[in-house]
C-alpha cells in the first residue's frame, strides 16, 4: 500500500522559498490538520506532495505514474470548482474515472461506492439536482462525496469544510476521523483549531518557511506556539467535553 | 434523454434525404433518388451524384465536426462562450485561402486554394503551440489564440486593402461568407480525413473533458494527463476547422451554438455533448444550407450568413438566461 512520505520537500514560487526542507510520513490511521497562517504554503505542501507544482526533494505520491497515483490519493482543491449542471450523482461518479475503462455505462460495484459516498454526505436528497446550481456548503458537500467515491487509501483536501454550517463542520471531521479510523490516511488544510483540536489525530503547524511543529493536538496547539505562529493567545483545556480549544486575542 | 441520440441520429438521416432532392433542377423525388442509385451515367444521375450528394455529405461532415469541436473547446476551457475558432485556426486557414484567391493559385488549380487554407491552418496552431508552451494551463492558450486570430485578421485586412481590383476583394469577401455550393466530391475527399482525423482525436478526450468539470488540479489527480488532452484538443479541432474551411469558407456558430443548446438535454456532461453536438452541429449546418437553398435559390445566399443569421439570436436567449439566474 502507498503511504505518503515526504522527504525534504522544498517549494519556491516566483523565487521566494515558501517552505524547505520539510519530511514527514503519514500512517494509514491518521487524521492529520495541516495547520498555519495565511501564506505558509500549506497549499503549496500539498500540491507539491501530489506532484503537480515543480519542488525539491522527494514525495511518494508525486513519484507514481498519474493513473497508479489517481487510485493511490484523492484531491479536493480548495477552489470548488463545478463547471456544468451535471447532477449530484453524475458528479459524485466522475470519481470513480480512475477506476474505470474506457467506456459510457457505470458498473455494480462502482454504482455501490457512488451511492455510498452520496449517503454518507447525506446527499440523498439532491442526488438529481444539478450541482452547479447547488449552495456552496452543499457544493462543498457534493465535492467531498466525489473525493470519497474515489475510494483511495490517501485523501487530501484543501480547507474542505471551509464554508459549511457547524452542523456540515463537524459532521465532516466526524466523517475524515471515521475513514482514518478505517485505515485511511486523510490530510487536510484548516483554519478552524479549535475542529482542528478535537478531531484530527496529529497536528502539522507550517509557519516560517517549514514544519514549526508536528505532533499529537495537545502538544502543537500549545500556547506559546500559537502565540509564535499566528501571533494569538488561546485557552486549551481537556474538559469532560473532550478537548477544548478557543483563540482569545491577538497578541503583539 | 436516452432518446436524444437517436432522434437526432434520425434529423440527420432526414435532413440528409430533403438536402438530395433540392436543387434548382425540378425534378420528382422518386426520380432524384432513383437516379442517384441507378447506372445509366443520365444528366441526373450526374447531378445527384456529382452536385447534390457531396453537397449533402459536406455538410454532415463539416457541420458535425465543428459541433464536435465547439464542445470540446467548452468543456476544456469550462467555458459555454468558447468556439472552435478561438485558438486562431479559422483566422490563419481564411488567411491562407485568401492568399490563394489573391495570388491567382485559387484559379490555377482546384487544390490551390483548400491546400493553401490547410496550410495557414497547420501554420495557424503551429504558432499558437508555440506561444502557449508546452505547460500552460488554458489561459494562455486562449491568450495565445486571440493574438494568432487577430494578426491573421490584421493580414486578410492587408490582402483585402491590397486587392487589385473591386472583383478581387468581392470574391475574397464572398468566398470569407462561407458556402457549400458547387463543391464537387473531390472536395469531399479533402476535408473528410481531416474531420474524421480531428474527430478520432475528440473522442480520445471525451474522459478528460468529463473530469475537467472539477478543475484542472482534480481533473490531473484523476489520472487525466493535462498536457496530452490539449494536444489532442488543439490538433483535433485545427484538423476539423482547418479542413472545413478548406472546402467551404469560414462558418461561424456552429460550434458555439450547437453544444449550447444541447448541454440541458444531456445534463451538463461534457463527455455526451461531445457525441451529441456532432449530430447536432450537423443537423444544423444541414438546415443551414437547406435554408440557403430555399429562401433566396437565386441570389447565391451564403451559408456563413445564415448560420450567423441563427446565432447571433441564441446569444440574446443566453443573456436572457443568464440575468434570470442572477439574483
Amino acid at each position: 500500500m502507498t503511504t505518503l512520505v515526504l522527504d525534504n520537500l522544498g517549494v519556491r514560487l516566483r523565487g521566494r522559498v515558501v517552505f524547505d526542507a520539510v519530511s514527514l510520513r503519514a500512517q494509514p490511521g491518521e487524521l492529520i490538520g495541516l495547520i498555519g497562517p495565511n501564506g505558509a504554503g500549506k497549499t503549496s505542501l500539498m500540491r507539491a506532495a501530489l506532484g503537480l507544482i515543480p519542488c525539491t526533494g522527494q514525495s511518494s505520491l508525486a513519484d507514481l505514474a498519474p493513473r497508479a497515483r489517481a487510485r493511490a490519493v484523492a484531491w479536493m482543491p480548495q477552489s470548488r470548482e463545478i463547471a456544468w449542471p451535471v447532477p449530484v450523482e453524475r458528479l459524485v461518479a466522475l470519481g470513480r474515472l480512475p477506476h474505470l475503462p474506457a467506456g459510457r455505462s457505470i458498473p455494480a460495484a462502482d454504482q455501490a461506492h457512488i451511492d455510498r459516498a452520496i449517503s454518507r454526505l447525506g446527499l440523498d436528497r439532491l442526488r438529481h439536482r444539478a450541482a452547479s446550481r447547488l449552495s456552496g456548503g452543499e457544493q462543498a458537500r457534493a465535492l467531498i462525496a466525489r473525493a470519497l467515491a474515489q475510494d483511495t487509501p490517501i485523501l487530501m483536501a484543501d480547507e474542505p469544510i471551509a464554508g459549511l454550517d457547524p452542523v456540515h463542520q463537524i459532521s465532516t471531521m466526524s466523517l475524515f476521523r471515521d475513514l482514518a479510523d478505517d485505515g485511511h490516511t486523510v490530510m487536510v488544510s484548516i483554519h478552524d483549531l479549535g475542529l482542528a483540536a478535537r478531531h484530527c489525530t496529529r497536528i502539522i503547524l507550517l509557519a516560517e518557511g517549514g514544519v514549526m511543529a508536528d505532533g499529537p493536538p495537545r502538544e502543537v496547539l500549545s500556547p506559546a506556539r500559537m502565540a509564535r505562529a499566528f501571533g494569538i493567545s488561546v485557552w486549551h483545556e481537556d474538559t469532560d467535553h473532550g478537548p477544548v480549544f478557543q483563540p482569545l486575542d491577538v497578541v503583539s | 434523454m436516452k432518446l436524444l441520440m437517436p432522434v437526432l441520429a434520425l434529423c440527420v438521416l432526414v435532413l440528409f434525404g430533403v438536402s438530395l432532392v433540392l436543387g434548382p433542377a425540378d425534378v420528382p423525388v422518386g426520380d432524384s433518388l432513383t437516379a442517384l442509385v441507378s447506372d445509366d451515367y443520365g444528366p441526373l444521375t450526374l447531378v445527384m451524384r456529382e452536385i447534390r450528394l457531396p453537397r449533402a455529405l459536406l455538410a454532415i461532415v463539416i457541420g458535425g465536426g465543428l459541433g464536435m469541436a465547439g464542445a470540446a473547446m467548452q468543456g476544456y476551457l469550462r467555458n459555454p462562450l468558447a468556439e472552435p475558432g478561438l485558438i486562431g485556426v479559422s483566422g490563419s486557414a481564411a488567411l491562407g485561402a485568401v492568399l490563394a484567391l489573391h495570388t491567382g493559385l485559387a484559379a490555377s488549380s482546384v487544390f490551390g486554394l483548400p491546400a493553401a487554407a490547410l496550410a495557414g491552418a497547420v501554420i495557424g496552431v503551429g504558432l499558437v503551440m508555440l506561444l502557449a508552451g508546452p505547460r500552460g494551463g488554458s489561459l494562455t492558450l486562449i491568450l495565445a489564440g486571440i493574438a494568432i486570430s487577430a494578426f491573421a485578421g490584421a493580414l486578410t485586412s492587408l490582402v483585402l486593402n491590397l486587392s487589385p481590383n473591386p472583383f478581387a476583394a468581392n470574391e475574397i469577401v464572398f468566398w470569407m461568407m462561407g458556402s457549400l455550393a458547387d463543391r464537387s466530391m473531390l472536395h469531399l475527399w479533402l476535408a473528410l480525413p481531416f474531420v474524421a482525423a480531428g474527430a478520432a482525436l475528440m473522442a480520445l478526450t471525451a474522459r478528460g473533458l468529463d473530469a475537467l468539470t472539477l478543475g484542472e488540479d482534480a481533473a490531473e489527480t484523476m489520472g487525466i494527463n493535462l498536457r496530452e488532452l490539449r494536444l489532442m484538443l488543439v490538433i483535433g479541432t485545427a484538423a476539423i476547422v482547418g479542413g472545413g474551411t478548406a472546402v467551404a469558407g469560414a462558418i461561424g456558430f456552429v460550434g458555439l451554438v450547437v453544444p449550447h443548446i444541447l448541454r440541458p438535454l444531456v445534463q451538463g456532461s461534457p463527455s455526451r455533448l461531445l457525441f451529441a453536438s456532432a449530430l447536432g452541429g450537423a443537423v444544423m449546418l444541414q438546415l443551414a444550407d437547406i435554408s440557403v437553398r430555399l429562401i433566396l435559390p437565386a441570389r447565391d445566399l451564403k451559408l456563413g450568413v445564415i448560420t450567423a443569421l441563427i446565432g447571433a439570436p441564441l446569444f440574446l436567449h443566453l443573456i436572457y438566461k443568464t440575468r434570470k439566474e442572477q439574483p
